[in-house]
């Protein structure tokens, strides 16, 4: 493997590129994929993911990317099974393959969506939400009364999450930058092993204690990324609403 | 006469009390962030991760990363804060948040939402409509009162797939305030010259 020396990388977790931290992710994995739309999404590692030869992934993302763009260049190679996501609006590539029973959609609400994420990552074996009650999200799943009905909810685990972040030091700790972070922290303590890509790779301690908004225990593997597109999906302004 | 949309706007801001945290679902209630008045305190929350959302931003003040749950760039106000997708959805499906406005295609007297799928149409998702509506404190329904093909969307029963039962507090419409109450729905106001008859209440 193509990694830093000693001195660089105290804990072994940097790695040179992209195709170098995705190494053992293989066909018919669970991969998570960090990112809102658009943003915050793991630009690097998904177009690795293009360049291998792998197929019959189980992708979990909100969106799975949007008109061409993110995950949606996986999905057009027809490497993905099977989507667990909340919301597809504008992806017209996953709805064309929905209605032709090419891809196996579980469509889940969003905040039943993080909290599964976030239960595998903290050892939570199932919890009771009302979310989804009374609708096709409850088809087959256990009621409970509590004050009111509740379905029965699993968490969500992974093989692999790619995530991106604004910044890591060398032992993973990482900082997002705004509303970048949404879905990644969760997904990084739900994987067996959690691949950063990120935009600066900086020393231990340039990252504040009390800044760390993922704390590198979860991360396994880091790597600086490049090009980042940083796309915007629906560019408004006061000049231009 | 009917109100517009920027009265009926107006008309939820007035029911909103100063200091109120409030989530804006995507469509017709985002029109409401742009037009608070400068002296209400309003903290609006996106389900992507923010808390205080203000407005749009300034050309050259933009940034990729700072968005609402439309996608759309934003600009925030002091006190804002930013958080994962699992602390967002803790403040709405934990009960923190006080007002959450969506839109909506069916509202049944039983107080059932139906606003995020029509079978056989464009697959979208659901998103965090079905955790807004069991989560917030109140849940304000915004639409206009007939559908495209003229029907009433204020129903004795939805007929499309629901996103929460037994959950909206309030209807706002093009023909007035309604709340849903068992049998049919209660008028709490009408807009200036409409007729009860006119709404077609079931």
């Amino acid at each position: 493997m193509e990694k830093m020396n000693a001195v660089d990388d105290p804990f072994k977790k940097i790695f040179s590129n992209a195709k170098a931290a995705l190494i053992g992710l293989k066909s018919n994995m669970t991969i998570m994929s960090g990112g809102f739309g658009l943003c915050g999404i793991p630009e690097n590692s998904i177009n690795a993911l293009t360049e291998m030869d792998i197929n019959n992934l189980t992708v979990i993302s909100n969106n799975i990317g949007n008109s061409g763009r993110g995950l949606v260049k996986i999905l057009v190679q027809k490497k993905i099974k099977k989507a667990f996501c909340s919301y597809v609006g504008g992806n017209p590539d996953l709805e064309k393959q929905i209605l032709n029973n090419e891809i196996e959609v579980e469509l889940v609400p969003q905040g039943t969506f993080a909290e599964r994420i976030r239960a595998a990552g903290m050892g939570i074996r199932g919890f009771y939400t009302p979310t989804g009650y009374g609708t096709v999200v409850a088809d087959k799943k256990e009621v409970k009364v509590f004050d009111r009905p509740c379905l029965l909810e699993l968490p969500l685990h992974a093989d692999f999450a790619i995530i991106k972040a604004q910044k890591a030091d060398r032992y993973g700790n990482l900082w997002f930058k705004e509303t970048a972070r949404n879905f990644s922290p969760l997904m990084a303590m739900a994987a067996k092993v959690t691949v950063a890509e990120v935009e600066e790779l900086v020393e231990l301690g340039d990252i504040a204690p009390e800044d760390v908004h993922v704390p590198g225990i979860f991360v396994q593997r880091i790597y600086q990324g490049c090009d980042y597109q940083n796309d915007i999906e629906f560019l408004l302004t006061e000049e231009n609403q | 006469m009917s109100w517009s949309k920027d009265e009926m706007v107006d008309k939820i801001i007035s029911l909103i009390e100063d200091g109120s945290s409030v989530n804006l679902g995507i469509g017709m209630p985002t029109l409401i962030a742009e037009r608070i008045p400068s002296d209400k305190n309003l903290m609006i929350q996106s389900e992507n991760g923010v808390l205080g959302v203000e407005g749009r931003p300034k050309k050259d003040e933009v940034s990729p990363t700072l968005i609402n749950a439309g996608k759309e760039t934003i600009s925030i106000k002091k006190g804002a804060s930013f958080f994962n997708s699992a602390l967002s959805f803790g403040m709405i499906r934990g009960g923190h948040i006080d007002y959450s406005i969506l839109g909506g295609m069916e509202v049944d007297v039983e107080k059932n939402l139906a606003n995020w799928m029509v079978p056989g149409k464009k697959i979208t998702g659901m998103g965090g409509a079905m955790d807004l509506v069991n989560g917030s404190k109140k849940v304000i329904v915004m639409m206009t009162h007939f559908s495209k093909k003229a029907q009433p969307k204020l129903a004795k029963k939805c007929s499309l797939p629901l996103t929460g039962c037994n959950v909206v507090d309030l209807v706002i419409t093009d023909l007035g305030l309604f709340k849903p109450n068992g049998n049919s729905f209660d008028i709490i106001e009408l807009a200036p010259g409409v007729t009860e008859q006119q709404c077609k209440l079931p």
